[in-house]
């Protein structure tokens, strides 16, 4: 691949991305691109930034060889970048400081998020707690039913945790009550959105925040083995783990990638949420991307064991890497994933995520294929105890 | 048709001293059957439009009322293919402007240049879709003006100046001025900072420039009408319709339209 400038001035990456969203939020949108520009180039902003990943997040966060699993599946040579270390327990927190340092930067005192897992809730009521902003977080009824210690955490640091019925109360009907509840008060109020979707300038200010991931990949897998890595994997709900962990290594043609998408109960079934490998183009919150829809625009319903990759849109950088063949994205069932969920706490005694686990259990397939003198890194992007609990119900069939 | 249809019938409107009422009501609430009736009588109460609202999934600009009737729509099974042939079926019966309110996605799934022709041939004279601002028309303008269809801009209060003298200056069959910073639904009161605004609106548009989001009685329609050209109401319409209020409607446009009969 020759240079990669993706977005252009408008916020599209080929054919996708865009700002479909009523006039009512364009001020809001372009206030944030201008201040997020200057931002970039202002030094103070950056060592700010940086303070806090290092002394408040606990960045650098290891890349670590897993031998166990590597000696266990006798193919490629397995990494894991340990996003699960990070304060809070997972990837999301980098993009949270960031913007909740831009939002004091707009001389914004309140805070509205959406989430699906926690995690990103979680995130957001922790910076808006280090950094004394008012913090409003939307969760799906049936999110909060699943992942009921998130909402005590998030109201144990200080966040307003409201339940959105509408819809299948999950992920996508957080982000439209998050999206109206902006609307209605985008004067004060900054939208920290979680992933790498929804209108410009959001996916690339949450890439470029995230982005920290591949960074610290690329240098630490040199430093440690002397070369590029062959494949990385991450797993895909908006998109967000993965475009930190891709954009740095986009135009290294030698190094694979591939993002894993939650299959469900089978891409052949309407049950799960791979909209790269089963969806159509069109338009929702914001951004023209890939999607779940029926043959009338209508966006369907998305499935999966996990909360955090249960959406039926993607980033709209995911689309144009997808329609570059620059990425190869893949999905991963219900089942497999709880199944590497499994193998990786057994073999080195890291419990992962279940959207991590989809890209454990992609590598799983995928190093068994590979020469031994090969390299594969996964995008460990969060710890699993928030799911510890739902496993053990799965797996005892209740 | 279309776009010349419109600003025509408005001018007719406006002649007899009228403020212009738009009501706007969704597509397949209490089934598709009902579309026809309800349109009917809305044109026999004297409106200048209608809007006809598409249901959609997720519709992020409004708020509980219209999400409710559009999740009733939905349930109903309606779709945009659907309402296009109601639409057609009953045009000849037709004097008002009727204009097409669709969240995007619905109609890129429909196919751009399809959806401007087949809105023609149904007899819609415009179209607004309130999740397309000006950075991003392009997308959809040139098919709605191949067909002449009006492509209704939206204005919104926290919009700059500029923006604001922009958007004015783009408009067709008339200016929809967002008069809340917020999503559809009943409201108690308006800023004080509506006046100016649509006042200053009016000063840069060469079509009528029409007050909506929060309308719900006739103090209000009456108050933001005395400032613009009149009013879109959207929720009370549609909850009043849901209850079988028709009176409550017709009371509604008649103290909108003709002010001066109540006093
Ligand atoms: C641990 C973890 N990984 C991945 C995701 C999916 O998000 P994204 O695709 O934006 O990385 C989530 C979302 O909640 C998460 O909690």
């Amino acid at each position: 691949m020759t240079t990669y400038t993706a977005p252009d001035k408008n916020g599209r990456y080929g054919n996708f991305g865009g700002r479909f969203v009523p006039e009512l939020l364009m001020p809001a949108l372009l206030e944030l691109e201008t201040v997020y520009e200057k931002a970039k180039l202002d030094p103070a902003f950056q060592e700010s930034l940086d303070y806090y990943l290092k002394q408040y997040i606990g960045r650098e966060t290891p890349l670590y060889f897993a031998e166990h699993l590597t000696q266990k599946l006798s193919g490629a040579q397995i990494y894991l970048k340990r996003e699960d270390l990070n304060h809070t327990g997972a990837h999301k927190i980098n993009n949270t400081i960031g913007q909740a340092l831009l939002t004091k930067r707009m001389g914004k005192q309140k805070v509205v998020a959406e989430t699906g897992a926690g995690q990103h809730g979680v995130a957001t009521a922790t910076v808006c707690a280090l950094l004394d902003l008012d913090c409003i977080v939307f969760m799906g009824e049936e999110d909060i039913r699943r992942q009921k210690l998130n909402v005590f955490r998030m109201e144990l640091l200080g966040a307003e945790v409201r339940s959105v019925s509408q819809g299948s109360g999950t992920l996508k009907d957080a982000v439209n009550e998050a999206l109206r509840y902006w609307v209605n008060n985008v004067e004060d109020t900054h939208y920290i959105l979680g992933s790498v979707v929804g209108p410009h300038p959001f996916p690339q200010i949450v890439r470029d925040l995230q982005s920290v991931i591949g960074k610290e990949t690329k240098q630490q897998i040199v430093e440690q083995t002397g070369s590029l890595p062959d494949a990385v994997i991450a797993c895909v709900g908006g998109g967000s783990n993965a475009m930190g962990m891709f954009y740095p290594f986009i135009e290294d043609n030698e190094v694979k990638l591939y993002g894993v998408e939650a299959g469900g109960a089978g891409i052949e079934t309407k049950q799960h949420a791979a909209t790269l490998s089963s969806g159509s183009i069109g338009i929702l919150h914001g951004t023209m991307t890939h999607l779940l829809q029926d043959d009338h625009g209508q966006i369907e319903e998305a499935f999966s064991i996990s909360a955090g990759l249960d959406y039926p849109g993607v980033g709209p950088e995911h689309s144009h890497l997808h329609a570059l063949k620059r990425v190869s994205y893949t999905s991963i069932t219900d089942e497999e994933a709880l199944e590497a969920f499994q193998i990786l706490s057994r073999t080195e005694g890291i419990i992962p995520a279940l959207e991590s686990a989809h890209a454990v259990a992609y590598a799983l397939k995928l190093a068994t294929k590979m020469d031994p003198k090969e390299k594969i890194v996964i995008c460990l992007s969060g710890r699993g105890d928030k799911d510890v609990e739902q496993v053990k119900n799965t797996l005892e069939g209740k | 048709m279309g776009k010349a249809n419109m600003e025509n019938y408005f001018k007719q409107k406006q002649s007899k001293g009228d403020n212009l009422f738009v009501p706007y009501i969704m597509a397949g609430d209490g089934g598709l059957e009902v579309l026809k009736e309800r349109v009917l009588f809305l044109q026999d109460c004297g409106v200048a439009a209608i809007e006809i609202g598409i249901p959609f999934s997720d519709p992020v600009a409004d708020g509980p009322t219209i999400q409710a009737a559009g999740k009733r729509a939905l349930e109903n099974g309606t779709t945009l293919s659907g309402v296009l042939k109601a639409l057609q079926a009953f045009k000849d019966e037709r004097k008002v402007p009727i204009i097409l309110m669709t969240y995007v996605n619905p109609v890129y799934r429909y196919g751009l240049a399809s959806f401007a022709q087949d809105c023609a041939i149904a007899g819609v004279d415009g179209v607004i879709v309130p999740d397309i601002p000006i950075e991003e028309e392009k997308f959809i303008a040139d098919e709605l003006q191949s067909e002449s269809l009006a492509f209704i801009r939206l204005a919104a209060l926290t919009s700059t100046k500029d923006r604001l003298i922009e958007i004015a200056e783009r408009s067709e069959g008339f200016l929809y001025a967002v008069a809340v910073t917020g999503t559809t639904g009943a409201r108690e009161a308006y800023g004080d900072e509506v006046k100016a605004y649509l006042e200053m609106l009016k000063s840069n548009s060469s079509v009528p420039v029409l007050a909506g989001f929060g309308v719900s009685t006739p103090e209000q329609a009456q108050t933001l009408s005395s400032y613009c050209d009149g009013v879109i109401v959207g929720s009370t319409i549609v909850e009043f319709f849901h209850r079988g209020d028709t009176e409550k409607i017709q009371q509604l446009i008649q103290d909108t339209t003709h002010p001066a009969i109540i006093g």
